[in-house]
């Protein structure tokens, strides 16, 4: 499939997004892939308090915000609707956050895929709750340090590992699920365009840096998160009706410490703790077939 | 064309009449089947419309937000702690001014756990910027839901039609069923002055900063005062139509009444028993009932119950810490106005719990006695209290 972003900005610039935002690339990018035919219902987070301080706004497409925990099934209204009225060519696309996707929003989430309404979600994990001041999520890494999993005496960071959201999606039996990250933009926009394109509930969770939360440099943002792939800490694939497909496989993979090293939230990190994620990440890349 | 319907199917008609076009709803007793019998009429064909069975009312509310912005007539209902897990998203339906029409099939509120009728549900959203009517019986039902969505849809304003459950819900009744053209006649199709439309892009529940949200506010409450007058305008209507009118207030047998008993509901028509024995013996007792609970009918009510001596507000609902609701905004509309009546609050009928004629009564008695002695010695009271068991002396 060829990938014609279009050069229209449909997220318009003057947000109020931090220097250096994966998440808002991430908004651009999936415009991009969207086109101008869609309506855009969006949680409670981050990207949608930036994007919409009244009067102003930079969404160039319909867009809707009702709450934290309900895209999904606000999403599942527009689609009823857009049924109703015979509107086919435009989009319901769901857009959340990973504390919106993973943890308050996972019901309405489950419910709108299982009853198949035809709609995009498209979650994008910058790994914790960035809008109230970085706390943890069911998505934020193993040992990683946020504001509710500080670096005490006794407790040293996050103690459970990260979520699996996609592969929770794919147990719902959804014709379309796949990762990416903001470091790939061509690979992101490939399967936004698909999953666009397919009939049904489909679902896509991207990797977005957030240079406040995980303690980067405003310039790093692309190399963190190009590196989490790198290291196979973030693996690129889809699963297109159930048949698992590694969309990019590291030619080399890199030690998960260049990953860790660039981020403050990994700074409390001992070498056994490296070893341990190293060999969770090693882990991983056995189930994908990544060397 | 009479049917006998009980007061869901009432509900469930006036919405296939309104020719919803996505409905979004959850079961829960005693309101499921309202849910049922849209399923139904959706499954025979003889309603076109979108079911969204959804995961919880959390969710079926939201789903209407979303089909209601993009420019469809929507439906949703539910009862107790299904309008309490609701309760967020409710706030956020008026906010955005979406015309959305529910049914709420009145019960009470966990803990303990009840399936039995009250107010308590509706009562503990009052605040959230819905309209809300409260009806009577299964004719009311069906008139008033329809009525709701005119409202609804020329103020930008949610509408909560709410009634008794059992009481009501599962209570058949015959009833005046209207015309379809004559429905179509009176509710034009349904039109969002500004959707979520890919040809005219908007942003909808935006972040709202301290320079704006105050206005946000005060043009809501603007239109909840207006909804007043277009309930009536509505309502004169539906008369004019249909035949049958309703109003904000209903005032029985209570012009020259000493004693008014107010009441909102099903217990309405208890009470209005009560008022005719007395009025055999001759004793000025009336009765006021409130349908508009929400915008409050001040003006109205302090028209019907200035003249009385004393009011007894009879009411299945408590504000927890305070006293029942409709007092409470009863009182209140009197705080600049003389002469006003002394009033009386009783909280009775909770959890499906039967009012008496006789509770009733003694509830006219104590509102006499403080008509007689000028004198209020409690204002709420409990009627019904099985003193023994919460431990006081009888
Ligand atoms: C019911 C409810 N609980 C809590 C909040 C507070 N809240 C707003 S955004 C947010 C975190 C969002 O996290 P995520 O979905 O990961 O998005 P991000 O801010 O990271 O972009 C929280 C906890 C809320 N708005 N609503
Ligand atoms: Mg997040």
């Amino acid at each position: 499939m060829k990938v014609e972003p279009i050069e229209e900005e449909l997220v318009a610039p003057g947000h109020r997004a931090c220097a250096g935002c994966g998440c808002i690339l991430a908004m651009r990018y999936a415009l991009k892939a969207l086109g101008k035919d869609v309506i855009v219902s969006m949680a409670t987070g981050c990207m949608e308090v930036v994007t919409t301080p009244y009067p102003e706004t930079a969404w160039r497409v319909p867009w809707i915000h009702v709450a934290f925990e309900n895209t999904a099934a606000v999403a599942s209204g527009i689609e009823a609707a857009l049924k109703v009225l015979g509107k086919k060519h435009v989009k319901s696309v769901a857009i959340a956050g990973d504390g919106g996707t993973a943890d308050i929003g996972l019901q309405a989430l489950s419910g709108a895929i299982e009853r198949g309404h035809n709609f995009l979600y498209i979650c994008y994990d910058n790994e914790a709750y960035m809008n109230t001041g970085i706390q943890r999520s069911g998505a934020t890494p193993y040992k990683a340090w946020t504001t509710t999993t500080p670096i005490g005496k006794v407790k040293r960071g996050e103690d459970r590992p990260k979520k699996d959201l996609p592969a929770i999606v794919a147990a719902h039996g959804a014709p379309y699920i796949a990762t990416a990250s903001v470091a790939y933009p061509l690979d992101f926009i490939k399967k936004v365009k698909k999953a666009a394109a397919i009939e049904g509930p489909t679902y896509i969770h991207v990797h977005t840096p957030c240079t406040p939360g995980w303690r980067i440099d405003e310039s790093k943002t692309i190399e963190v998160a190009r590196l989490a792939v790198l290291t196979g800490s973030w693996v690129l694939y889809e699963i297109e009706q159930g048949k698992l497909n590694v969309t990019f496989k590291p030619p080399k993979r890199r030690p998960v410490v260049e990953y860790l090293k660039l981020q403050g939230r990994f700074r409390h990190l001992t070498d056994e703790d490296i070893s341990e994620i190293q060999r969770a990440v090693d882990e991983q890349c056995k189930r994908f077939g990544i060397g | 064309m009479k049917q006998v319907l009980d007061g869901n199917e009432a509900a469930a008609t006036a919405a296939k009449l309104a020719r919803v076009k996505v409905v979004s709803a959850y079961p829960i007793t005693p309101q499921t089947t309202i849910v049922e019998k849209l399923a139904e009429f959706i499954a025979n064909g003889e309603l076109d419309a979108e079911y969204i069975k959804v995961e919880s009312e959390h969710s079926a509310l939201s789903a209407c937000i979303g089909a209601a912005a993009t420019d469809v007539r929507t439906f949703t209902a539910t009862s107790s702690q299904g309008l309490m897990l609701m309760s967020e998203i409710l706030f956020v339906a008026s906010g955005l001014r979406l015309p959305i029409v529910m049914t709420n099939v009145n019960r009470s509120l966990s803990a303990p756990l009840s399936i039995w009728c009250d107010q308590q549900d509706s009562m503990a959203v009052r605040d959230s910027g819905w309209v809300q009517l409260y009806c009577e019986n299964n004719q009311e039902i069906l008139d008033t839901t329809l009525q709701a969505f005119r409202v609804a849809e020329e103020l930008l304003l949610p509408v909560m039609v709410c009634f008794d459950g059992y009481i009501l819900s599962h209570t058949a009744e015959p009833i005046e069923i209207p015309e379809q053209a004559e429905v179509d006649k009176f509710l034009p199709v349904y039109k969002f002055p500004n959707p979520l439309d890919p040809e005219k892009p908007v942003t909808m529940g935006p972040l709202g900063v301290p320079e704006y949200y105050e206005e946000f506010r005060y043009m809501l409450q603007e239109a909840m005062h207006a909804s007043k007058e277009k309930l009536v305008e509505v309502d004169k209507e539906f008369k004019k139509r249909f035949g049958r009118y309703y109003g904000l207030i209903e005032r029985y047998r209570s012009d020259d009444a000493d004693v008014i008993l107010l009441t909102m509901g099903s217990l309405s028509s208890s009470a209005k028993e009560v008022v005719d024995t007395y009025r055999k013996r001759g004793e000025k007792v009336g009765l006021v009932k409130v349908r508009s609970f929400r915008p409050f009918p001040v003006k109205e009510l302090i028209g019907a119950l200035g003249q009385a001596k004393a009011v007894a507000v009879l009411e299945k609902d408590i504000s927890l810490g305070s006293a029942g609701g409709l007092f409470l905004d009863a009182a209140a509309s009197f705080i600049n106005v003389k002469p006003a009546p002394l009033m009386l609050n009783f909280i009775c009928g909770l959890a499906g719990r039967d009012v008496s004629p006789l509770q009733i009564k003694e509830a006219v008695r104590a509102a006499a006695k403080a008509a007689e002695t000028g004198k209020v010695r409690r204002a709420v009271r409990w009627l019904g209290l099985r003193e023994k068991v919460v431990g006081l002396k009888v």
